[in-house]
């Protein structure tokens, strides 16, 4: 038998219990940051061992420590090219702006053929054929044309960015639920309305989620551009490395790029999370890859 | 009251909602041509509480879709007050089976959303929608979004969304079927004194006999699909109502009995064809 419980008591035991959920949870988030830290030191600490032992030629596939070496040299004293920072900066312009440009564009032209059955009819064949092509191959075009300046960079990394983005705003207007529409119809809503307050707040989840891959893309735009002719940035930075048989070089260029992509996807996240407070969280607490 | 029922006793008024030699077809994504209502005539007077019920896919939500404007009948004629419908009109709510409020809006927003797009500017639709929130039941869930609310309470929302527009016509597509017996009982005698306290006509589609009973003045019974009028029944049960106890009136049983032979063989048919059309 179960004696009866006091609200004191039953108040203490609720309040027992938010503290033991937040606790665990603290516990979870530690244990997988040691989990993480563990991955990387077993993953590097067998290369620099391979390296060291002599299974691995560090001539051609670079060593831990030499990477480390190279990215303090880099950040204390400087590159082939300049300042670090200045390699860093350019990099990002380019991949921001084309990243900006490419999204604003597929989002745009996305939301006006997923709303326009005509438009969507005449240019789907042209769209699947430029998607179908390898558009990196359009860094050397826009070099000739545009220069090495920031704008063939930009403009490579748009391309890559706008078919992503199109084809999921494109989506997402397809697969609005018609009842919403049909209620803000019965409301009241003209086609702008509709537009601005049921199709593209809808939308906006498949483009958010394309944003993520987006911004990845905007880095290969960039540095592909950079490829075809550039002064500075961490893509020319890798291209001088590989032209000096710097393996560490490369390695260095590219844990640069990771975490300059790493920094990015953090800020969307939180974009994202603002944007679609409607959204549960049930969502959120799901494995984010 | 006192005025309304007068009103309602009135001969010659123009009725809210007629329909006249109504046909309504589809075309289905196999190419064939589905009828789902055939030369369907129904009236409904102002200010009129009915029912509409009838087996599923009799084509009860297409009548609702027709008299609303969202679907244009193919043959036959729908007038709402007298005038023919050519496309969504101002006055009519339409409260849909499934959830239809906007998911990334709040509570507040939800219901300012019909004054906003009547160009009411933002504060006047907020303050409304503040006073509509709170006839519903809802004080203090106004920053809420949808998906924090119970399924009763995301209905409260959609009947204040419809509500505030003051709408001359209310469709109601089987708005609480998805809710248990409490929550039911109690959103069906709040929706009766929203509707007592407005001049506002109903048409609630329901396969519910008893919940078609409770609430209306009239009851029509649609045939198996495609659908038509199969009949109609007066309700004189007095007014007020309680839903929850209604149905131990000496008259309800009656009225029910009646209604239910009418409905019983159409029921039988559609569940007929469904079993076939399974095996099939």
């Amino acid at each position: 038998m179960t004696a009866p419980v006091s609200a004191a008591q039953e108040a203490a035991k609720v309040l027992n219990l938010g503290a033991r959920r937040s606790r665990a949870r603290r516990r979870h988030r530690l244990n997988i940051l040691v989990l993480r830290v563990l991955v990387a030191v077993v993953g590097l600490g067998s290369w620099e061992l391979g390296t060291r032992t002599g299974f691995i030629d560090p001539f051609f596939f670079g060593q831990p420590s030499g990477i480390a070496h190279q990215l303090w040299v880099w950040v204390t004293d400087e590159t082939s090219l300049g300042p670090l920072w200045l390699q860093v900066l350019v990099t990002f312009e380019e991949t921001v702006g084309g990243f900006a440009v490419g999204s604003i564009l597929g989002v745009i032209f996305g939301i006006l053929l997923g709303g326009n059955k005509l438009l969507a009819e005449v240019f789907s064949i042209y769209i699947k054929a430029a998607n179908a092509i390898p558009r990196v191959v359009l860094g050397a075009l826009f070099a000739i044309s545009l220069g090495l300046d920031i704008r063939a960079k930009i403009a490579t990394a748009s391309v890559l960015v706008f078919f992503v983005v199109f084809f999921n705003a494109f989506q997402g207007v397809r697969e609005v639920d018609r009842n919403l529409i049909a209620n803000a119809r019965i409301l009241g809503a003209d086609d702008r309305r509709l537009t601005t307050e049921v199709i593209i707040p809808s939308a906006l989840s498949w483009i958010l989620a394309s944003l993520h891959i987006s911004f990845g893309l905007a880095l290969v735009g960039a540095v592909v551009g950079e490829l075809f002719g550039a002064t500075a940035g961490v893509g020319e930075l890798i291209y001088y490395s590989e032209a000096n048989f710097n393996t560490n070089g490369v390695f260095a260029g590219m844990v640069l790029l990771a975490a300059m992509a790493l920094l990015a996807e953090a800020l969307i996240t939180s974009l994202e999370n603002r944007l679609v407070r409607w959204r549960p969280p049930a969502l959120g607490s799901e494995i984010q890859i | 009251m006192k005025a309304r029922s007068a009103s309602r006793n009135l001969l010659f008024m123009v009725p809210a909602i007629r329909l006249s030699g109504v046909t309504k077809r589809f075309l289905t994504p196999s190419g064939g041509v589905y009828t789902a209502l055939r030369d369907l005539d129904m009236a409904v007077e102002q200010g009129e509480f009915c029912s509409v019920v009838g087996p599923t896919g009799c084509g009860k939500s297409t009548t609702l879709a027709l008299i609303s404007g969202l679907e244009r009948p193919s043959q036959g004629e729908v007038l709402v007050s007298g005038k023919p419908v050519t496309g969504v009109m101002d006055g009519i709510g339409y409260v849909f089976q499934t959830d239809a409020v906007f998911p990334w809006k709040t509570v507040l927003d939800n219901v300012a959303a019909g004054p906003r797009y009547h160009g009411i500017s933002n504060r006047e639709a907020h303050e409304r929608a503040r006073d509509w929130i709170a006839r519903v039941g809802l004080a203090g869930f106004e920053d809420r979004f949808p998906y924090q609310l119970s399924g009763g309470m995301r209905k409260r929302v959609a009947l204040a969304q419809s509500l505030i527009n003051g709408p001359r016509i209310l469709l109601m597509d089987e708005p609480f079927s998805a809710l248990d017996v409490q929550t039911r009982n109690l959103m069906e005698n709040e929706l009766l004194a929203l509707w007592s306290a407005s001049p506002t006509t109903v048409v609630f589609v329901t396969h519910d006999l008893e919940e078609a009973i409770s609430l209306s003045d009239r009851v029509f019974v649609i045939t198996a699909g495609p659908g038509t009028v199969k009949s109609d029944y007066k309700v004189d049960l007095p007014r007020p109502r309680n839903v929850a106890e209604i149905r131990f009136q000496a008259g309800f049983t009656a009225i029910y009995q009646e209604i239910w032979n009418d409905l019983r063989d159409e029921v039988l048919v559609s569940y007929e064809r469904q079993k076939r059309s399974g095996a099939a």
